[in-house]
């Protein structure tokens, strides 16, 4: 009865006690209030499936996917069960399985994790085109004459949460060096991430513009690729793993003292190539001595601070934990010690801020309306905070936060920003 | 046939219930499949009520066809509690809207089952009030569930156990009736007592709707300290004489030699190696008091032989001291993946001799078995790691399990203190009320449910067919 999920998960699901620790955690299992919409629950189905009593796809996937992966459950599993793996094993059975009878829309996923996101080209070349419809008056056109509500309506929220991109010329350069202010204190590489390049490069260059603040000097090396977190998590295992080689060939070059990255959900990809490639002799040392330098911004900046604060308005901020950098690479305090140093700023915690808001990598785009019922729920915790900016690590959680803030009609007076534009805002280096 | 039967009442469920509350999908059932222990039934349907008018007309839809109702919380039960060991329908009572009222005059919280446990210390301690059952499941048990299997955790010697909180509930009958039992006052004499006859009835004589818990004011100030013991029987001595001393703890945790070495050996804290048996002492209080206590403790323990006792001086030490508790679970883990959690319950003084026995069947047997608990109440939680797919040692742990039971018996103590009797322990009932005292016990049963639907195949032994 070995089968390949046995193999892969039996031991890891086999590893829980079903104590239910994890319940209070979910907030899938907040929003959909049943079991197999629990860490539990999910487990307890792997190993069904891999036990041949229920199906893979029949009966697995839905509860599979609609797992967030946001892995809250493991931070307070009292017996360390490793629900991330459980996860990506069965999801790439699932995709094993399915490849044979794909449903409709998996083809054009596929396509776009295979064909577009390895390739920084490609997706700039996406990027620029969304810039083009931002800026030609287009996008202005098809509000003012109300074509705009001809999109479905997901469609219609994402394209009102983008922000405004600025002038291209603001894109990093692969290959270039950027040298630190004054003393240099640190070298750093900078993982640009894919989306973050294409699209939200305003974040990348911020980035850059502190760390270089705070006396490091940035290296932003050519021929890194997309992290292979979403390849992962859609169950494409092979894809993520040549994406992290070429990732770790292209960094091993620029010497760093740290692998810098700005985006929650790529940072606990990054830092999990260790586990990724362990079963591989040739590249198992090589990955872990990427994980171990790799590190979130907020972590240097911190470190190698102070920044360069400058006196602004008075205005209150609430953070939003990005799950991966909270329930993976465990950073929860840096974030919000550099938002408490900046003079102005007040920080007011939101109830459950360390829950997921419901963006999930690209969970938001696949079950929209689950994603929206948790994302309303957490707007409602926002609200409560009287913050004008809503501050979070990553790409995916500032889209879905400005996505909320726009469903709560909130836009005038609240805004979704990275952590980094806030902080290079308030130094004059925005 | 069974089929035409079930397509019937299946008919009918789903006119009392909403679409999405009647759960029929085989991923679904199979989420219910399980609790905390190591069972596995797969129900029929899973059904989730809104309100008492549900309950109440699934209870007569389960009298009419004769099918059997298995009440659940959160699960995570460790005696097969909410299991459904004949299929039948599983009340998922967790998704039952959540109330909690606390009536500061009067001192009582008023909550529908579905409520946290922590979330009624929560709600209770923001008003300067406490309640003190704790079991250490309290973040995810459902009260409901809770005080079903009237569990209760640590404080059981100062504070009393969850029956002694429980002063009122609302029940539906498992006939269909509403009831109330007790009420808001602390004293209540009117007819039986059927509030205690409910607690701890495993969820076989009813389902709660509503209940009003007692609560005390919340003690102003803790300490705890830790001190462990070359001999574990010196840690039963240096017990009973803080006990004879006029001291009170409102917790004592005991952990073996087994356990120390396990968490040690997970995550190195520098606990002594050598030592047979490390306890956890909590006193509450006033803080004068306490302090006072807590260096009276200090000297017992040395003057028992403790080779070290640390009093924590700052919430980060005391949270240091309960670390190395906390870590026993992961800790053990690692000695197998099916874990088989007892609670073997003895007179205070027989401890150290339960220990003996432990080791000795531990030996016998040859298994991984640790033993923690609350030493200050005799309630202790053997527990035994073990690997479900090996057939030739799950047989030694049925036998090893079967000569807990007797011992814990044999020394004037009970099967369980606080997890049930369930499944595993049913053959057992007999030794310990004799034939008597479970005959009077099922005629109860037979009282309440004559057509026994209600978490039918619990805490009575089988007669004829056994479970599936």
């Amino acid at each position: 009865m070995k089968n390949r999920l046995y193999e892969k998960a039996y031991e890891a699901a086999n590893a829980c006690v079903q104590c239910g620790y994890c319940l209070p955690a979910c907030p899938t299992y907040a929003s959909m209030g049943k079991e197999s919409a629990s860490p539990r629950g999910r487990i307890h189905l792997v190993k069904m499936a891999a036990e041949e009593k229920i199906d893979l796809l029949r009966d697995l996937k839905m509860p599979l996917d609609l797992c967030l992966g946001c892995r809250a459950c493991e931070t307070v599993c009292p017996l360390n069960v490793k629900y991330g793996e459980i996860l990506e094993a069965a999801r790439e059975e699932i995709h094993h399985r399915q490849t044979a009878h794909p449903a409709p829309g998996d083809r054009f996923m596929w396509t776009m994790l295979r064909h577009v996101f390895p390739y920084p080209e490609r997706l700039r070349w996406l990027g620029n085109l969304a810039r083009f419809l931002q800026w030609s008056g287009l996008r202005r056109m098809l509000r003012a004459s109300g074509l705009i509500r001809l999109l479905p309506e997901k469609a219609a929220w994402f394209e009102r949460a983008l922000p405004d991109m600025p002038p291209l010329r603001e894109r990093l350069r692969f290959g270039q060096v950027y040298p630190a202010k004054g003393k240099r204190k640190v070298r750093v590489a900078l993982f640009t991430g894919c989306v973050m390049d294409a699209v939200m490069y305003k974040i990348n260059r911020a980035t850059v513009n502190l760390l270089t603040a705070i006396g490091a000097e940035v290296v932003v090396p050519s021929g890194q690729n997309c992290c292979g977190a979403l390849h992962l998590h859609q169950g494409l295992a092979e894809e993520a793993k040549k994406l992290a080689q070429k990732n770790i060939e292209a960094f091993e070059q620029c010497e760093a003292d740290w692998i810098v990255n700005n985006a929650g959900g790529c940072g606990a990809a990054l830092k999990e190539y260790d586990r990724l490639l362990a079963d591989d002799p040739e590249w198992s040392p090589r990955a872990r001595r990427f994980a171990e330098k790799t590190k979130d911004i907020s972590e240097i900046l911190l470190e190698y601070g102070p920044l360069p604060y400058e006196n602004g308005p008075e205005m209150i901020v609430t953070y939003q934990d990005s799950c991966h950098l909270r329930n993976v690479q465990r950073v929860t305090r840096a974030p919000r010690a550099l938002i408490e140093q900046i003079p102005g700023v007040r920080l007011v915690e939101m109830e459950g801020a360390d829950r997921c808001c419901g963006s999930g990598g690209i969970y938001n785009l696949l079950h929209f309306s689950e994603s929206m019922t948790i994302l309303d729920e957490k707007m409602e915790r926002v609200q409560e905070t009287g913050a004008q900016v809503v501050v979070s690590g990553n790409p995916g959680c500032i889209l879905q936060m400005q996505i909320g803030i726009e469903r709560a009609g909130a836009s005038r007076r609240m805004r979704s920003v990275h952590l980094v534009e806030l902080l290079a805002e308030r130094c004059g280096l925005g | 046939m069974e089929m035409e039967k079930r397509a019937v009442w299946l008919e009918e469920l789903k006119r009392i219930f909403p679409g999405e509350r009647v759960l029929t999908g085989l991923a679904d059932r199979h989420a219910y499949s399980f609790d905390a222990s190591f069972g596995e039934y797969l129900p029929e349907v899973v059904v989730q009520p809104h309100n008492k008018e549900q309950i109440q007309s699934l209870i007569r839809l389960a009298n009419r066809h004769r099918v059997p109702v298995y009440p659940r919380g959160s699960a995570s039960s460790l005696s097969g509690g909410p299991l459904p060991v004949y299929g039948g329908i599983v009340v998922d009572m967790s998704a039952y809207p959540k109330r909690l009222t606390i009536d500061r005059e009067n001192m009582l919280a008023i909550v529908t089952p579905s409520v946290l446990t922590a979330e009624i210390h929560r709600k209770a301690e923001e008003v300067g009030l406490f309640y003190p059952p704790d079991p250490s499941s309290s973040n995810v048990s459902t009260i409901g569930g809770n005080l079903m299997e009237n569990s209760s955790g640590p404080k059981g010697l100062k504070y009393g156990t969850t029956k002694d909180y429980v002063i009122g509930l609302e029940v539906i009958t498992p006939t269909g009736e509403i009831i109330r039992t007790g009420g808001k006052t602390v004293k209540n004499v009117t007819g039986y007592d059927l509030t205690r006859l409910l607690v701890g009835s495993e969820g076989t004589l009813g389902i709660v709707t509503e209940a009003i818990l007692r609560l005390i004011p919340k003690p102003k100030a803790r300490k705890t300290l830790m001190a462990a013991f070359p001999r574990f029987e010196d840690s039963g001595y240096a017990l009973t004489r803080i006990l004879s001393s006029q001291i009170l703890p409102s917790a004592m945790e005991v952990m073996d030699q087994y356990c120390i070495r396990a968490v040690e050996a997970y995550e190195p804290s520098g606990l002594p190696l050598d030592a047979e048996a490390i306890l956890i002492i909590e006193m509450d209080g006033h803080p004068q008091a306490i302090e006072d206590e807590a260096v009276q403790c200090e000297a017992i323990c040395r003057e028992q032989g403790a080779t070290l006792v640390k009093v924590a001086a700052t919430r980060e030490e005391e949270e240091q001291i309960w670390k190395a508790r906390k870590l026993i679970s992961p800790a053990i883990a690692r000695l197998g993946p099916t874990k088989i959690s007892e609670d073997a319950t003895v007179p205070r003084s027989q401890i150290p001799e339960m220990m003996k026995r432990l080791r000795q069947i531990r030996e016998k047997y040859r298994l991984n078995l640790v033993v923690f608990g609350h030493a200050g109440d005799g309630n202790l939680h053997p527990n035994i790691l073990t690997d479900r797919r090996n057939a030739e040692e799950m047989a030694r742990v049925e036998l090893a399990i079967a000569e807990i039971f007797t011992t814990a018996v044999e020394l004037g103590g009970t099967l369980s203190g606080e997890h049930g009797i369930g499944l595993l322990k049913k053959p057992f009932m007999e030794m310990e009320l004799g034939e008597h005292g479970v005959a009077m016990m099922k005629k109860i049963k037979q009282a309440w449910d004559p057509n026994n639907i209600m978490n039918p195949g619990k805490i009575f032994p089988d007669e004829g067919g056994s479970p599936r």
